[in-house]
């Protein structure tokens, strides 16, 4: 007998754009299984204090340096690590694989907070081209504004920018959620094959290029489609789903999520039968 | 790679030698292949400042063949006697390096374009830079190397742009380096972070026209492609916006003028800029390091969007 409770959630998530197919092929998933706990290990994760807190001045530091700083606070138990003088730096707070409460007073530059899984992170400034890039949970707040490839392949987690983001913003993600306050540039959502896009400014031309799955959601004026980018009807389920996120990452509490754009794959460019490419060959 | 980076004070002077080294070198990992200052001094106007090379520079890394000094000397000599033909006079001159100099000439016609052609057709002479105030200084090393052989950091004035040069299609020497001089058209540079795929094409086009190109650089088309739209009587930022469809390719670009600095993104947005902008101070480079050694403390930076063109006067 199916599981009704697990059907309903998978069903709600379809029409909400989450996915639209069932994972086959030669892709294997693995769930955690808790009876196991004890044989896992999350190489370079630390167990840390949020209430252990404390300053780090990388004003002086390489981008290395001021890392495994970052390493060696983390591993002493500090949960809250405020970063000071960034000064534009690149690759800062990358690589975090626990939760940590990090705040950067201050600009990051390229490839800020890359790599990461979990940590919850301000950034009270502006950042570079590729931030949080490869995120797989966590959430990332940006104060002011983000350059190019902002959340670029994301598997999950929040990133939020509060102000513009350039061009190429979740490139290639595959989960997770990046909600930016102000305009967004050229090919957003470019070849993004899962998890949403919200903007609540307007956004350039080519929008959700070449995009495989994943929900972008616009408030703003439209550059252009991209190949495959169509209209979808906005759900009371999406509207709620908004509202919600807008409000937990304290950005546009108020706005009016009913005339939103939602914007999905048109499923027309790519071949989205089951089978990989070396069964394919197999089979012709 | 390459880095490029400008700024431009409104309304008053400053150590702009020092501040746009400060900013290339900071971009130093982009590339040190070259460096390059367009910087735009304070000077009285009068007389026009050349600056010229007669050879290359041929030290580690260079691509250029090692040529006699002897040979320097022999075409500064027909430089000079080209210069008196043409009517002009040397009101003071300067030999940096051997083969770099930097002359004040008296010259009252206002086209360059039969100046430069006859100077130019000197062989191994090549102008860099003429203007009233403009003055280009490229040569291999990174910002600092090139600064302190050239003494840069004490020139003050009102904007300038540079470049920090990888070199990929085109030689390591002087000749490909940027910045370049929007030939024939005083005061006038470019610099150039990107590539050009409609380079040959529109080359070809551009000499049919009579301008010319001294290095197989792409980026120096930028320079004689603006030049030729401000020739034909288009204002720097229409040329600008031109070249967003005219130049294919991906590209990030600044252009400046005596009084004027622009800087346009291709539709792509394919190569970065951060950009600071404020009553007093316009600074942008390929990366926000850059900007911050000139501002340390905590400011409002952004990207431009695709496509876009901005010009700012001092």
């Amino acid at each position: 007998m199916a599981n009704i409770k697990t059907v309903e959630k998978k069903s709600k998530a379809q029409s909400m754009g989450m996915h639209t197919e069932v994972l086959t092929g030669r892709t294997q998933q693995k769930f955690f299984n808790p009876d196991e706990a004890e044989n896992f290990y999350y190489f370079g994760t630390y167990d840390v204090d949020f209430n252990k807190r404390t300053d780090l001045d990388v004003k002086d530091m390489t981008a290395p340096e001021a890392n495994k700083e970052i390493d060696k606070l983390m591993s002493e138990g500090y949960g809250t690590i405020v970063i000071k003088n960034p000064q534009g730096k690149h690759s800062l707070g990358v690589g975090i694989l626990n939760k940590l409460n990090l705040i950067f007073e201050g600009s990051l530059g390229y490839f800020g907070m890359g790599s990461c899984d979990g940590p919850t992170v301000r950034i009270n400034g502006r950042v570079g081209w590729s931030c949080a890039e490869n995120l797989m949970a966590g959430k990332v707040v940006i104060e002011k504004n983000a350059g190019s490839c902002f959340g670029a392949a994301i598997r999950g987690g929040d990133l939020i920018c509060k102000g513009s983001v350039g061009a190429r913003t979740g490139i290639d993600m595959k989960g997770g959620t990046i909600i930016i306050g102000g305009d967004a540039g050229a090919f957003t959502g470019f070849m993004m094959q899962r998890g949403r896009i919200i903007i609540l400014g307007d956004v350039g031309i080519n929008l959700g290029d070449s995009m495989y799955d994943g929900t972008i959601f616009v408030g703003g004026k439209i550059g252009s489609y991209g190949s495959d980018a169509v209209d979808a009807d906005l759900t009371a389920s999406d509207q709620d789903w908004l509202k919600r996120k807008l409000k937990v990452a304290e950005i546009g509490e108020n706005f009016d999520v009913s005339k939103m754009k939602k914007i999905v794959a048109g499923k027309k460019l790519w071949n989205y039968d089951n089978l990989e490419p070396t069964e394919k060959k197999g089979a012709i | 790679m390459c880095g490029i980076a400008g700024l431009i004070h409104r309304g008053k002077s400053s150590n702009v030698g020092s501040e746009l080294q400060g900013m290339l070198q900071a971009l130093k990992h982009r590339g040190e292949d070259s460096t390059g200052y367009a910087l735009y001094g304070d000077t009285d106007g009068k007389n026009f400042i050349m600056r010229f090379k007669v050879g290359e520079n041929v030290g580690e890394g260079s691509s250029s063949i090692m040529e006699d000094v002897s040979v320097y000397d022999e075409r500064k000599k027909i430089v000079d006697e080209t210069i008196k033909e043409l009517g002009a006079k040397i009101v003071k001159e300067e030999r940096t390096l051997p083969y770099s100099l930097r002359y004040e000439i008296s010259y009252d016609k206002k086209d360059l374009l039969d100046f430069s052609q006859r100077i130019e057709s000197i062989p191994g002479v090549e102008i860099l830079s003429m203007g009233k105030s403009l003055e280009v200084i490229k040569d291999l090393g990174n910002a600092k190397a090139v600064c302190d052989r050239y003494s840069l950091d004490k020139l003050v004035g009102t904007h300038a742009i540079g470049h920090a040069r990888m070199a990929t299609e085109s030689g390591v020497d002087i000749k490909s380096a940027h910045p370049f001089w929007g030939y024939p058209f005083s005061d006038v540079s470019v610099v150039h972070n990107g590539q050009l795929t409609n380079y040959w094409n529109n080359r070809r086009a551009l000499e049919n026209k009579g301008m010319r190109f001294m290095s197989e650089c792409d980026s120096e088309l930028i320079a004689v492609y603006i030049a030729q739209k401000m020739r034909e009587g288009a204002s720097l930022e229409e040329g600008m916006k031109d070249s967003l469809t005219g130049l294919d390719g991906v590209f990030t670009y600044f252009v400046a003028t005596k009084d004027s600095l622009g800087m346009a993104k291709d539709t792509m947005a394919a190569k970065p800029l951060v950009l600071y902008e404020s009553d007093e101070l316009v600074a942008m480079g390929s990366e926000e390091i850059a900007i911050r050694s000139v501002l340390p403390q905590e400011i409002d930076t952004y990207d431009p969007f695709d496509g876009e063109v901005k010009v700012w006067r001092i």
